[in-house]
């Protein structure tokens, strides 16, 4: 199977990027260098195409009862305009995906979903659909290729976004301008004709926005945010940079600390699971590890030396007199912020704690390396 | 992007420059390849002693994203690293020439160099 591209593939070329595979696209990966474009995130703004994310559509009276069954945190909090961070589990607590659910009309929510795992997680809502008691309330759309999506991320964000989309929003959240929304709402504005989402969301660390625009308008949206960054010193930015933002601050990625066979609570993304909120898939395995722990848990850790960045797989080891291998790393790169090698890996509680001393076997040698807090970078 | 690829020196077709001087050649990386990682992390290097074979993977090169081997061009003992590049892993990408050379070997079979590329055949290697 070929791989797909998305609407800004030519936009891409023409600024030089580099394209490569990811989760059956063809994405740039960077355009100038990694740490070039995510010190412009850190610093100023980057813009990213994200149109391979998937949007799923859900929509009827019954679509918020069944959503809340289906996904981890708890929906019912989101007023229109609102959206949350969920997961969606299997029934053994397995995480089926990561997502962004959002609340655009009273009976009407847009969950936005990894490229990765479309096909998987359409699926699996069609198994939940058809057994769920009201289904013929709730209407299911896989309307990813309807939409482009962008992030435009960084400090300096805030102070270019109203010339993109000036005016009022005229649906969701109800906001005088872009610059308004707080965090996690979405609104609705007119561009070229044409409703765009805005939320006020991202996977850096830093402010930003989140843009989900039709498809046939997305490299116009492109350009005019590339054209009103100018000033501000905003550049595109690739996966690259996406991943090592997001790794400083301890953002999962799915395939990395998320899979079929780790839950919420082993990733400790416990805070995003809504026990209290009644029955919902995956909940006895989820609320018994809340209450009894898990065999395995999701830290962060640096390089204390000078060595080879940590990489996805390599075995973690504890130290001491009887050193053993306890794990794996699960997302590990040079953090272009702190200069020192970074990662997320899962080991045994009992090594889990900040301050505890481990190895990461590289080509054969052992990096010293210590547990620290997440995120591992924190702003200013 | 315009690579260069100076006049003096021979090429491996994986990416590696050579310069001869008596039996000693110098071996690193070239610019279009520093061009292609981009952003040199951590160089990790041979020991002095190390008895190389050409086309043996000897040291590696990491990026941000990732390790990449880097391979002899040709067969030797291993007389001197440079420090340097190991601990300012970025003048592989600002002076790869230069400053930002790799090791040095005895060459052992000094008819390898024949089997290397010219300036002109690595250029057209490159698509320059």
């Amino acid at each position: 199977m070929g791989l797909k591209r998305t609407a800004l593939f030519a936009a891409h070329q023409k600024l030089g990027a580099r394209l490569v595979e990811f989760g059956g696209w063809e994405m740039p990966v960077q355009y100038s260098s990694i740490v070039d474009e995510h010190r412009a995130v850190r610093k100023a703004a980057g813009l990213f195409d994200i149109s391979h994310m998937g949007e799923l559509r859900f929509t009827g009276p019954a679509a918020l009862a069944f959503l809340n069954h289906t996904l981890t945190n708890d929906l019912r909090k989101l007023p229109v305009g609102l959206g949350q961070y969920t997961l969606m589990c299997n029934d053994r607590g397995g995480v089926m995906d990561d997502l962004y659910a959002y609340r655009t009309k009273e009976q009407e929510f847009l969950l936005v979903v990894n490229a990765s795992r479309i096909d998987e997680d359409v699926t699996w809502l069609e198994n939940q659909l058809a057994v769920w008691p009201q289904r013929d309330q709730v209407r299911f759309e896989n309307v990813s290729e309807q939409f482009g999506a962008l992030a435009l991320q960084g400090p300096r964000a805030v102070e270019f976004i109203d010339a993109c989309f000036p005016g009022p929003s005229v649906r969701g959240a109800r906001i005088a301008r872009a610059s308004d929304l707080t965090k996690n709402q979405v609104g609705v504005f007119h561009f070229g004709g044409h409703d765009i989402y805005l939320a006020r969301t991202g996977y850096t660390g830093e402010d930003g926005f989140e843009i989900l625009a039709p498809v046939e308008i997305i490299e116009a949206v492109w350009n005019s945010i590339l054209s009103a960054g100018h000033a501000y010193c905003l550049q595109p930015a690739g996966l690259g940079a996406r991943d090592t933002l997001r790794t400083e601050v301890c953002y999962p990625l799915y395939g990395h600390e998320l899979d079929e066979k780790t839950t919420p609570i082993e990733a400790g993304l416990g805070s995003f699971v809504a026990l209290e909120k009644g029955d919902f898939v995956g909940r006895a395995v989820l609320a018994e590890q809340k209450a009894k722990g898990t065999e395995k848990k999701c830290v962060a850790f640096k390089l204390t030396g000078k060595a080879a960045p940590p990489r996805p797989h390599y075995p973690i080891w504890s130290t001491g007199s009887n050193p053993a291998r306890v794990g794996e790393v699960a997302s590990g790169t040079q953090s272009p912020s702190l200069g020192v090698g970074i990662g997320m890996g899962f080991v045994p509680p009992s090594l889990a704690k900040p301050g505890t001393v481990i190895e990461i076997e590289v080509r054969g040698n052992r990096a010293a390396a210590v547990i620290v807090p997440k995120p591992i970078y924190r702003k200013g | 992007m315009s690579s260069k690829v100076p006049l003096d020196l021979k090429y491996a077709k994986s990416h590696e420059w050579v310069r001869v001087a008596g039996d000693v050649a110098t071996i690193g990386i070239t610019d279009h390849a520093q061009h292609e990682l981009t952003d040199v992390v951590f160089v990790e290097l041979p020991p002095a002693g190390r008895k190389l074979k050409a086309g043996e993977a000897c040291a590696v090169v990491e990026s941000v994203k990732t390790a990449s081997d880097i391979y002899s061009p040709v067969s030797g003992e291993v007389l001197k690293v440079n420090q340097a590049v190991v601990d300012q892993p970025a003048l592989a990408n600002s002076d790869p020439y230069g400053a930002g050379w790799f090791f040095e070997v005895r060459l052992s079979q000094a008819s390898e160099l024949g089997a290397l590329l010219s300036p002109a055949d690595y250029s057209s290697q490159i698509g320059e």
